[in-house]
Parts: structure tokens; C-alpha cells; sequence
């Protein structure tokens, strides 16, 4: 496992020829504090959705789209049930419901059970998002407890798409890049300063 | 958009095949949703394409009713956001105290745990014996489940939890008795409630509703039958009536958002304007 971060370079090498037209960012135990290092690495006028989710308790409202919109030059907001898409925009899975990517590029909710006891889980957001996006889409699991996520990003992984594994050395908690690392060899396994520099690079006029 | 692949395609052909010969029409359901639930049929149907589970719904009918328990989303709980019966109850209550009979409709209402704790909420509020209540679905199975009420015992915690907070006042344990290996809830609640078969897909109004309640149906409908629904509604409240959805839920993008006035937002209760 790279313990050190590859240079801009490096990563704009191993983006070469790919067109990424989403992101999808999901984690667990520790994925708040990884978030607020991430996300301010988006510049003003990134040009793609990003879709972060992470596991959460299930009361009605999540404080995370009002926090992050305060550190963010993008608009934030929390997903809702068939929103269209709005490229630049970074939105949030709410608590309590899944949230799913539509192939019309809006999002839909749902009420069905947990999966690997958590709702909204990776796994229903990284998967509805690869069959809408396909190649178009780069996949980025970071720390976390349990193995929610793993399978989302193999289905990410099998569609084509881009995936990124937060280094298990580098996680707070590595169990969940670990189950991912387990089923797949994802594109890049980076430590959070990597997938810092790696973020911009996803927009393909980011110069 | 990314091309079909070869699951997508057989999905389209199942919903097709299942409306053509059974007459349930799940066209426009939301696609990743029931995607993930025909996978879970798939899995414990033991087939190995959608294909063959198509195959195998069209030649025999109770393949189908098997199918329909995955295609349908019978997951619920009594009392689920407390807050929004805590409304109900504050704002909507006493309303409803002053008409003579009542006409209530929770549409898909699935194994009913909804009809009875509404039932508890107008019992408590002295409105229950006036109350005519609709419970409907689309799922048989379902509807059965819902007359019985027998509820899972070890669901009780927190369904006490959630009664309490939605400002029930009684012992939530009054109401049921341990039974059939569950919890029996009172036979007094749904002496008023017509369990039936109604598709909001395809059906259409069937009275006159003062308050129609139907929380988490809609947001595995697209936006055409989303529509569909809400002019259902529309057209079976009396004047003024109350319309109730899931917490998620909202009816501002919809082309009957004009149609509706917002009483609360926070707990998605809203009324009927115009005729």
C-alpha cells in the first residue's frame, strides 16, 4: 500500500482518457472529520455533483449539509426524493431513508430495511449511482467500521467507473477500506492527502 | 446516459409482462429501488436471470403472489415519526371534532401498522366512533396481515417508545394483548376500518375523505404517477380536508403543489384548496 501520496502528476496520469461526470464519497466511523479535511479541496466552479453519505444516527435531521455549506465555496444540500441532479452541487444523504441515483439523474428515497444495519447505506447509493453514471463515475470509500460500502464500490469497480480506497493505514478506522480492498483492486488506494489533491482532477477543465 | 444493460432491459419486460397478465401495474415505480427488491426476489426464488423469474410469474400465479410480496415494500412501524402524530393530534384533532361522521384514508396502508395507530390517535381524541376508516393496498397478503393486527412482540419497545412521544395518553400495553405468538391489538380499533384492495395506480376515487394519510408510498412512485396520486386526493378530500406524507416526502414539485396549502412543513400536513 502506498503510504506516501503519488504527485498531481502521478494522479493526472492515472486519470488519463477517463471522463468523470460524478462522485460518490462514502464512510463511516471517522468520515466527518475525513470530509472537512476533503471537501474544501473542491474549488470554486467544480463542475460535478458530488454525493456524500455517511453513517449517521437515524434521527430526522442531519446538521451536515448546514455545516459543510458554511466551509464550501459550492452549494450543499441534503437530497431529496426526486431532485434533479444540479452539477456543482454538493449534496448529503439524509438520515433514516436510502438514497438512490435514478437513471434520469435524480434522486430517489426509500424506506426499505437496512442494509448491513445501516439506512442510508453506501452500498444503495454507490450502486444506483453506477448504473446511472456507468465509466462516468468515481467512487471514493473512506474510514469506517463496518463493511457497508465494500460491495457499492465493486459495483462502481464492475460498471467501469473510477474507484478510490482510503489507505487502511491512513484511516481512523480501517475496517471498511480493508472489506472494500478485500473484494476488488480499486484504481488507487491513496491516504486523505491524496485523495485531497485527486478531488479537483475529477473535473477535466480543473487546469 | 449510461446504455441499459442487459438487467435493465429483462426489469422493463418483467413490470410489462406482470401488468399485462395480473394487472399491477409497477411501470412507474422508481427504478433503482425496485431494481434492488427484484434482485432479492431473484435470490430467494432461486433464479438465475430475471428472465427466468419472468417465465416463471407468467405460468404460475402463485409465483407471482410470491414476487408481489418482494415488489411491494411492507416495511414499517407503528408510530414512526412520532412528531408527525404529535401533529396530527395538535392541529389536525381538533378539526375533525367538528364534523358529525368522518371519512379517513391511509392509502397503502401495508400490514397496517399505521391504521392502528391512527386508530389509537382518534380513539384517544374521542373521534374513533365516528370515523369511517379506509385502509387500502395493493398487496392481499398485506391487507391480511393489517385485519389481524397481530403485531411482532419484541416491536413493542419501541413502538411504546414512539406512541409516547407522539402524545399518547394511555399505557400503550391497553391496547394489545400478547396472542398468536405477538402482539393482538384491540379488535374495538378497526371496527370501523374497510381493509381493501385499491391500486392508486390504477383505480380510482371511491369517497368522500376528510383526511387521507399516506406516508411513504409516493417516494417509490415517479413524478407521472406522483401526480396521479395527488389529483386522486385531491379530488376525495371534502373542502378543506387534510392530506399527510412521509417526512421525506413533498408535493412542491409536483403540478398539483397549487392545489395544496402547507398547514405544517416540518411534519408534511397539508389541505386541500379550491375544488
Amino acid at each position: 500500500m502506498n503510504a506516501a501520496a503519488p504527485s498531481r502528476d502521478e494522479l493526472r496520469a492515472a486519470l488519463a482518457g477517463r471522463r468523470i461526470e460524478a462522485v460518490v464519497i462514502g464512510g463511516s466511523a471517522g468520515s466527518v472529520d475525513a470530509l472537512v479535511e476533503l471537501l474544501p479541496a473542491l474549488p470554486r466552479g467544480y463542475r460535478l455533483p458530488v454525493f456524500c453519505i455517511v453513517h449517521l444516527a437515524a434521527d430526522r435531521e442531519s446538521r451536515l449539509p448546514e455545516i459543510f455549506s458554511a466551509r464550501l465555496p459550492a452549494p450543499v444540500r441534503e437530497a431529496a426524493d426526486k431532485e434533479e441532479i444540479v452539477p456543482g452541487t454538493v449534496y448529503f444523504a439524509g438520515p433514516g431513508y436510502h438514497l438512490s441515483v435514478e437513471r434520469d439523474f435524480t434522486f430517489s428515497l426509500s424506506c426499505e430495511p437496512p442494509v448491513a444495519f445501516a439506512r442510508p447505506a453506501i452500498d444503495v447509493l454507490m450502486a444506483s449511482a453506477a448504473d446511472a453514471y456507468g465509466p462516468g463515475l468515481a467512487g471514493i470509500l473512506l474510514t469506517g467500521a463496518n463493511h457497508d460500502g465494500a460491495e457499492g464500490m465493486a459495483a462502481i469497480h464492475a460498471g467501469g467507473g473510477f474507484t478510490v480506497v482510503q489507505d487502511p493505514e491512513d484511516a481512523q478506522v480501517p475496517t471498511m477500506p480493508l472489506e472494500a480492498l478485500r473484494r476488488f483492486t480499486p484504481n488507487l488506494v491513496l491516504p486523505l492527502a491524496g485523495i485531497q489533491t485527486l478531488l479537483p482532477l475529477f473535473d477535466s477543465e480543473e487546469p | 446516459m449510461n446504455p441499459l444493460s442487459d438487467i435493465d432491459i429483462e426489469l422493463r419486460m418483467l413490470v410489462e409482462a406482470v401488468y399485462l397478465k395480473y394487472n399491477y401495474d409497477f411501470r412507474d415505480y422508481t427504478g433503482a429501488s425496485q431494481k434492488r427488491r427484484v434482485l432479492a426476489a431473484l435470490k430467494a426464488m432461486a433464479c438465475a436471470t430475471v428472465s427466468e423469474l419472468q417465465a416463471r410469474v407468467m405460468h404460475d400465479p402463485a409465483a407471482f403472489t410470491r414476487l408481489l410480496q418482494f415488489l411491494t415494500i411492507p416495511v414499517t412501524e407503528m408510530f414512526r415519526d412520532p412528531e408527525y402524530f404529535l401533529a396530527v393530534r395538535q392541529q389536525v384533532a381538533p378539526v375533525l371534532k367538528t364534523y358529525p361522521s368522518l371519512n379517513v384514508w391511509v392509502a397503502g396502508c401495508s400490514t397496517g401498522e399505521e391504521v392502528y395507530s391512527l386508530a389509537i390517535l382518534l380513539q384517544e381524541e374521542g373521534l374513533l366512533e365516528r370515523t369511517q376508516i379506509y385502509a387500502t393496498d395493493i398487496n392481499p397478503d398485506a391487507l391480511e396481515a393489517a385485519r389481524r393486527g397481530v403485531m411482532p412482540l419484541e416491536r413493542m419497545r419501541l413502538y411504546t417508545e414512539n406512541y409516547q412521544k407522539s402524545g399518547g395518553k394511555r399505557a400503550f400495553s391497553d391496547y394489545y394483548t400478547a396472542a398468536y405468538g405477538g402482539a393482538l391489538f384491540e379488535r374495538s380499533l378497526v371496527e370501523n376500518v374497510t381493509f381493501a384492495d385499491h391500486s392508486l395506480a390504477t383505480d380510482s376515487v371511491f369517497a368522500e375523505t376528510h383526511f387521507i394519510s399516506c406516508r411513504n408510498v409516493m417516494i417509490y412512485f415517479n413524478r407521472r404517477l406522483q401526480n396521479r396520486v395527488l389529483g386522486l386526493f385531491h379530488e376525495s378530500l371534502c373542502h378543506r380536508g387534510f392530506l399527510g406524507l412521509g417526512s421525506k416526502e413533498s408535493i412542491e414539485f409536483s403540478s398539483h403543489a397549487q392545489r395544496f396549502e402547507v398547514m405544517s412543513r416540518r411534519e408534511r400536513l397539508y389541505r386541500k384548496v379550491g375544488t
